[in-house]
Order: C-alpha cells, then structure tokens, then sequence
C-alpha cells in the first residue's frame, strides 16, 4: 500500500529530515514508527499524505506516486487517509458533532446519511453523548478521540496518526491504543508516530526506528 | 446532480452562518456598499426624472407655422394638409388657438393664462421632418414665411437639440460614475473576504487537510460575496426610496409653483432587480478575486 523507494526530504536551509529511506507497508498492517523527536517522523508521515513532496526518490501510496500528484488530484487522493494530528486540528468555532462532519460534507454526503455515520463514529470513540459541546470544553483525551473519529468518518483505507497519545495520561493512551487495534482488525491499515517506547512493548506490532532521517 | 445541489445549499447555508455570526460587521460593509451604489443608482433615477420633466422633447427638426390672428381655422387646417403631402414631412399638426391656450394651461403658465381676458395664440401649424438634419425642414420654413396668412415661422430645434445634448452627457457622466463606484464595490466585498480568508485560515488548512477541493473551500466565500452585494443593492434601494420620500415634498412644491403636478418617481421594479442583480454580481466579482488571490498567498498544500 505505501512503498518508499530511496526517499530524501530536504527542507530550505538544508536540513534534511528524512534521507535515502525506503520502505513498504501491506494492506491491513499496523505499523509503527519511533524514534526521537526530530527523527523524520512527522515529515515521512507529511510524505505519505502529500503534505510535502520528497525531494528525490519515490513515494507510492495506493499506487499513485505521491510527488507527482497534481494540485488538483491531492483532495480525491487525501479522502482516502484519515489524518489524526498531535495537536487535535479541530475547529473550535463548531460544535463536535460539526467537527466530525466536515469530511462527509467534503465528501458531499450531507443530512441524515452523514448524521448517521457521525453519529457511529463519535459512539466508536465514546462522544456520542457529547456531539453538541464545543470541543474546548472537552479534556485532552476527548479532543483526540474527536479528532480520531473524524479522521475515520469517511471510512478511508489508512489511518496516519501523528503522536496520537502524546499529551495524554497512560489509562487515555491505552484507549486510543485499543481503538487503533481495532480499526486495523476491520481491515484499516495503520501508521502510528510514538516516541513512547512502553506503548509499542505493550501492544506489539511491527515498529520502525527512525533516526536522523534513516532507518536504524 | 442532487449532490451537486446539496453541496451548492450547504456552501449558501454556511455563507449566511457567517452574517449570523458577525452581524454588526456585516451590517456596516452592506451599509457602505449601499451608500456607493446609492450614488450612481440616485443619479440615474434623478435623470430620469429630468428626462420624465423634459417630457416628449425629441430633438427631431420641427417648424411651427404661426398664422396671423384674424386667419381663419379652414385656412390653417388646409395648409397642414397641404404640407402633410410633402415628402420631406413626416408630421404637419393643426394646433387650434383654444387647443393652444389649453396647453397653456397644462404646462405650468397655467395662472397667466387665467389671467388673461381674451386668447392672443394664433392657429399653429407644427411640422415635423422625416430627418433630423434641421436643414431639411429650411426650405419649406422659408416658403412659409412668404404666405399672406402667416404670420411667423419658427424652426425650432436647436434648444431641443441642446437639451438632448446636456441630458445625454449627464446619462454619460452617470455611467463613468456608476462604473467607479462598481469597481469600488467590487474592491470593497473583495477586501471583506481577504479578510475573512485570513481569519478562516485554521479552518482552510483543515478541510484541505482531509481532503477538500478548493472548489469546496471557494464556494462559501463566493455565495458571501453575492450576497454581501445583493444586500448591498437592496440597501440602495431602500436608500433611494427612502431619498425620495424625503425629497417628494420640496419636489413637489417646486413643480406646483410651475403650475405642473410632476412627481418624482423612484427606482421601477425592474430597473430595482436589475440593481439587485448588478450588485450581487459585482460583489460575487470582487470575492472571486480575493478568493484566488488569497489563496495563492496562503499556499496551503
């Protein structure tokens, strides 16, 4: 499903964040990715969604070589990644439920048909109760879950989570953690960015270890 | 298609969330939209009204035949005839002396004519040419003068000619004026949504993020823009109305002292939709620049 071929990312000024890495990963894996903050973790997960572009070598995600998309191509081959971001990326200007709708509506599913999947999605991650708050007042926990719901909302194929449980206490991580297995034992494939080396220990699971940009 | 149409009604729902949402801002850029459309828009119905004022006046070459007090209507009548047989007539009119005082009357030197004790307007004949060209109509003019009834033969197109003259150049000046105050329209909705671009970046990013088109994200910025101008042109309406109420008295007042029962008249139906119309598209316009532009600017992958 993604297959990086000698894959180099260097930003302005030269830094490189990611250098000569190659990698594959199958449908239906969960995989996941260590390493020090400053690894290359994000920006090889910004590589896979088309975030950035590589600066030299390939990457091919659901057979489409990700550096050669066009503008135009990138939102039709981005609704089949679900986005799940450190730092949550929710409007706080909306309530939760509009939060987790935004994908469908993008999508052009609209009224009961989307209500109904926000709705599974928000009982998937236990804020089926809460989809009318705003999510500021929601804890640290819920606006991660929020965020996982609507990046699984639109059923997509792979799920990039971006240190999903960094900010969070151990008993939260460990919710997260189950409701990942769980996505990837519905068939989801899954690439998750931790540092934290004790949740990998506990669940298992290939892990890849990045440092300075390579694989170690 | 129903999609299609689903998507268009959610981008128009989320375009009026957003005057919800900020209503007093809102409210003053429709204000002053309203205030710069009001101003050609105005213009336009007040010449209107001077055009309705100057009523029928066509600056076609006319000459009108006096005839001498003591000719008799037989006469008059016969020689209208007799010109409404040329070829370079279009139009010879018998204007007897009491239609000619009636129309005194009608025009605004109504209290002179009341005022006086017997009729002094002679028959008339008035002619109208087939062209325009005032030298047409010359010839005959002078033939005319020649006839023992007659008494004095005006060719009188020249002050109608001007007049046309001045109301068009003003009808021009209308246009140039209506034509800055669009572009200015157009930059004011335009600079709104750069705006409201910039405030919504958050929100831009994250729909492109999961995978919105800019298409998507365009469109709610785009229904705003009309909108913004389609309220902005009903504003100026409402304005123009509302000048014109305020203006109806002293116009009204004006014209009785000319013995006339003009009234100003407002902006019609259709020439309002037309305004409405105008307005939303400029708006639509200058949101679709800054859209672009802004777009561009923010370079979100």
């Amino acid at each position: 499903m993604i297959e990086l071929n000698d894959v180099t990312k260097r930003y302005p000024g030269g830094h490189e964040a990611v250098s000569h890495l190659s990698l594959g990963i199958g449908k239906g894996e969960l995989v996941f990715l260590t390493g020090r903050s400053g690894a290359g973790k994000s920006t090889l997960l910004k590589l896979i969604a088309a975030i950035e572009r590589p600066t030299s070598g390939s990457a091919v995600v659901f057979g489409q070589n990700v550096g050669r998309l066009r503008r135009a191509a990138l939102p039709y081959f981005r609704r089949n990644i679900g986005l799940i971001f450190q730092d949550h990326k929710l409007l706080y200007d909306r309530s939760v439920f509009d939060n987790a709708v935004l994908p469908l509506h993008i999508q052009g599913v609209t009224g009961q048909d989307a209500a109904k999947r926000v709705r599974a999605a928000l009982d998937k991650v236990g804020l089926l109760k809460k989809e009318r708050a705003r999510p500021i007042t929601l804890s640290g926990g819920e606006q991660q879950r929020l965020c996982i719901a609507r990046a699984i909302v639109s059923r997509p194929q792979l799920v990039l989570a971006d240190e999903p449980t960094a900010n969070l206490d151990d008993a939260y991580a460990g919710e997260i953690m189950d409701m990942f297995r769980a996505f990837n034992q519905v068939g989801v494939t899954l690439l998750i960015s931790t540092h934290d080396q004790e949740l990998i220990r506990r669940y298992g699971g290939r892990a890849l270890t990045l440092a300075e940009g390579k694989l170690a | 298609m129903k999609a299609w149409l689903e998507h268009h009604a959610h981008s128009l729902r989320v375009a009026l969330g957003r005057f919800r949402d900020a209503p007093l801002a809102a409210l003053f850029t429709v204000l002053v939209m309203g205030v710069a459309i009001t101003l050609p828009a105005g213009l336009y119905v007040l010449m209107h009204n001077l055009q309705q004022a100057a009523g029928g006046l066509t600056p076609q070459a006319e000459v009108s035949v006096f005839f001498k007090l003591d000719a008799t209507e037989q006469t008059a009548r016969r020689l209208a005839a007799e010109l409404q047989a040329q070829d370079e007539v279009a139009g010879a009119r018998f204007v007897s002396r009491e239609a000619a005082l009636e129309r005194m009357r009608g025009t605004g030197l109504g209290e002179i004519a009341a005022s006086l004790e017997e009729n002094p307007l002679p028959h008339a004949v008035v002619v109208t040419s087939r062209e325009a060209d005032p030298g047409a109509l010359s010839a005959l003019a002078e033939r005319m003068r020649r006839h023992p009834e007659v008494d004095r033969v005006s060719l009188d197109s020249d002050w109608a000619r001007r007049l046309a003259a001045l109301l068009r150049l003003a009808g021009d000046a209308v246009w140039a004026l209506a034509a800055l105050l669009g572009l200015a329209l157009a930059a004011i909705a335009g600079n709104t949504i750069r705006l409201q671009i910039y405030a919504q970046r958050e929100e831009i990013e994250v729909a492109r993020l999961i995978g919105a088109t800019d298409r998507f994200i365009r469109r709610p910025f785009l229904y705003f823009g009309a909108l913004q101008g389609l309220f902005g042109g009903l504003a100026a309406w409402l304005l123009i109305g509302l000048l014109q109420r305020l203006m109806q008295g002293s116009v009204a007042e004006l014209a009785a002292a000319y013995g006339s029962r003009f009234q100003l008249a407002g902006l019609g139906l259709q020439e309002g939709a037309l305004l409405l119309g105008v307005s939303a598209l400029l708006g639509l316009a200058g949101a679709w620049f800054a859209v672009i532009h802004t777009q561009r600017a923010l370079n979100i992958p």
